[in-house]
């Protein structure tokens, strides 16, 4: 057998352990922290939905290369709608998410078609100022929102009709497992797709991809609306697992803070999303619980030294290391 | 009807300054035509008129009989117009394999498709696998792009743009950037294109013009200042003088 034959037929190999091995790793993951952590499941529940709001990021960032400082507008719109339909019309869980995703999805198709239309530092400033509004419209809609005090009063109804949200968390860390668990093999489905593959495209060189023929703006907005969808889901399950929505979501900081999770582990990778979540969230809180009032300092050094020495992120290390052999 | 490509009276200025006056010129099918001209002479902004990424001031650019002149460049690209970069620009960050899949799936509009994996069409993948073969690039197709030299980046632009299956293909400087060792690699694809492309190529190297085209048009100041034969334009006077200096005997 020909050494180009053996390469091919190890390929569908590769590709399966590639396929399979991650999503494995991270169930095995779960239950690991499950059992070690007990009381911390509260924490890792906020890391599993952190994980899924940096994952709607790394579609639209890491993929299509559209940076944005406004994705809390999608998140805190997701969080509003479900904890809204929560109070007024159905304490079912998924119900809610789907609400959150629609309507992360609509806020995302309503800006998108603006923000699309621009680059560089004139689409961050939009993608702020859209979020500004929304928070400011959240706050002064006192009577629907409860304004500055936040949306108070939600109440969940069980998971499926079964799991009852329990005091500890459980039933929340699961929840939000399995929702993470869909989001990323619905996106890893995605990015292997034509339209994942025309994102990348568009990443690489919006020029040529208009050269060969591409409707650049349709295929921007189908992913700003994607992305959209997940960051609702996210805010979604905020809401309902704290049962409060805060008008934080809308905040600024928020949407940097994705920004420099999906930068820490790695974008356009999905899993670099994930690695960056979990390292930044454990060490903010590790670092917070020491110096309460000095956190940043550590936070900021870890992003300075990824950037200058694994500028494609944490993800990157084992084939940086791999390489130094 | 008439086909191929018709440009009537084609102007365009930026403010002031003029880039392309009064132009007119006819791609028929077959057509192997050479735009020559010295630096700033509008070639690039031309070529950039015909795929739609300027819109022209005035006149009138037909595709079989159709005006096109107000059409967006993914328009005309699906219409069947397509060009390569003076500057390569391809997906460097992609393999090259996925270089030549991309411009297939956007021309049989797939790249809307969530649902199936981007290398799960077999018609697509044996496309795939017959453009790298034809360009001697199936021993590169794993690498990416940006890892090339750029004589073999210069040859994915080419595969990639006639992956397209384009009727007007515009070249601009194809061999621009490429070193004398590997421009034959270019040369032997040019002249490798189907017989019924219409091309257009624009050039500074008169020895690939000689060798390809079969008409001459010279573009000075953004009008043209004469067309005809390879012979009749190596023996014009405004064109010796152009290039060889007024001095010349």
């Amino acid at each position: 057998m020909s050494a180009n034959s053996t390469i091919a037929a190890a390929r569908p190999q590769i590709r399966g352990a590639a396929t399979f091995l991650p999503p494995i790793i991270l169930l095995a993951g779960a239950f690991v922290a499950f059992w070690l952590f007990p009381y911390d499941l509260g924490f890792m529940t906020r890391i599993l939905i952190m994980m899924v709001f940096v994952l709607s990021f790394d579609l639209i960032l890491g993929y299509a290369g559209i940076a944005t400082l406004g994705h809390a507008a999608m998140y805190g719109c997701g969080a509003y709608a479900a904890g809204l339909f929560a109070i007024h019309v159905s304490a079912d869980p998924l119900l809610g998410l789907a609400i959150g995703a629609a309507a992360g999805a609509l806020i995302a198709l309503v800006s998108g078609l603006l923000l699309m239309r621009a680059h560089g530092l004139s689409l961050l400033m939009l993608s702020i100022a859209v979020t500004m509004v929304l928070q400011e419209t959240a706050s002064k809609a006192r009577g629907i929102t409860g304004g500055a005090d936040g949306l108070t009063g939600i109440s969940m109804g069980p998971v499926l009709g079964i799991f009852e949200f329990d005091f500890i968390g459980k039933t929340a860390f699961w929840y939000a497992f399995c929702v993470l668990f869909v989001i990323l093999l619905v996106l890893r489905v995605v990015v292997a797709s034509p339209f994942g593959l025309a994102l990348r495209g568009i990443k690489d060189s919006p020029s040529r991809m208009r050269a060969i023929g591409t409707p650049l703006y349709r295929r921007k907005v189908a992913a700003y609306v994607l992305g959209g969808a997940i960051a609702g889901i996210a805010g979604a399950l905020t809401a309902q697992i704290t049962s409060l929505v805060s008008i934080e979501a809308f905040n600024f900081a928020l949407s940097a803070e994705v920004m420099v999770m999906l930068v820490l582990g790695g974008a356009g990778r999905l899993y670099g999303a994930l690695i960056g979540t979990l390292v930044f969230m454990t060490v903010h809180h590790i670092a917070a619980g020491i110096d309460p009032f000095n956190w940043l300092f550590v936070i900021g050094f870890m992003v300075l030294a990824v950037v200058f020495f694994l500028p494609e992120g944490l993800i990157s290390l084992p084939k940086r290391l791999m390489r130094l052999d | 009807m008439t086909t191929g490509l018709q440009v009537r009276n084609v102007s365009k200025n930026f403010g002031g300054l003029r880039v392309a006056r009064d132009i007119t010129l006819d791609l028929p099918a077959g057509a192997r035509t050479a735009l020559i001209g010295p630096n700033g002479a509008g070639k690039t902004t031309f070529a950039n008129l015909i795929i739609g990424a300027l819109e022209p001031t005035s006149g009138s650019i037909y595709l079989d009989g159709h005006d096109i002149s107000k059409l967006p460049e993914a328009t005309r690209v699906g219409a069947g117009i397509a060009k390569t970069f003076q500057i390569t620009n391809l997906f460097r960050s992609l393999s090259v394999r996925d270089n030549v899949r991309l411009p297939i799936l956007e021309r049989e509009r797939r790249t809307a498709s969530f649902l199936r994996r981007y290398d799960g069409d077999s018609a697509v993948e044996e496309e795939v696998e017959k453009t790298l073969a034809e360009f001697q690039l199936l021993p590169l197709a794993d690498h990416l792009v940006r890892n090339l030299a750029y004589g073999q980046q210069r040859l994915v632009e080419l595969a990639l743009t006639l992956s397209l299956k384009p009727r007007i293909l515009i070249l601009d400087e194809p061999a621009a950037g490429v070193p004398s060792s590997d421009s034959h690699l270019i040369i032997d694809a040019i002249k490798r294109l189907p017989a019924d492309l219409s091309v257009l190529i624009i050039e500074h190297d008169m020895e690939l013009v000689f060798e390809v085209a079969n008409r001459i048009i010279v573009l000075v100041n953004g009008t043209i200042l004469v067309e005809g034969t390879p012979q009749e334009i190596s023996q014009d006077p405004k064109v010796r003088e152009l290039y060889l200096g007024a001095g010349h005997g």
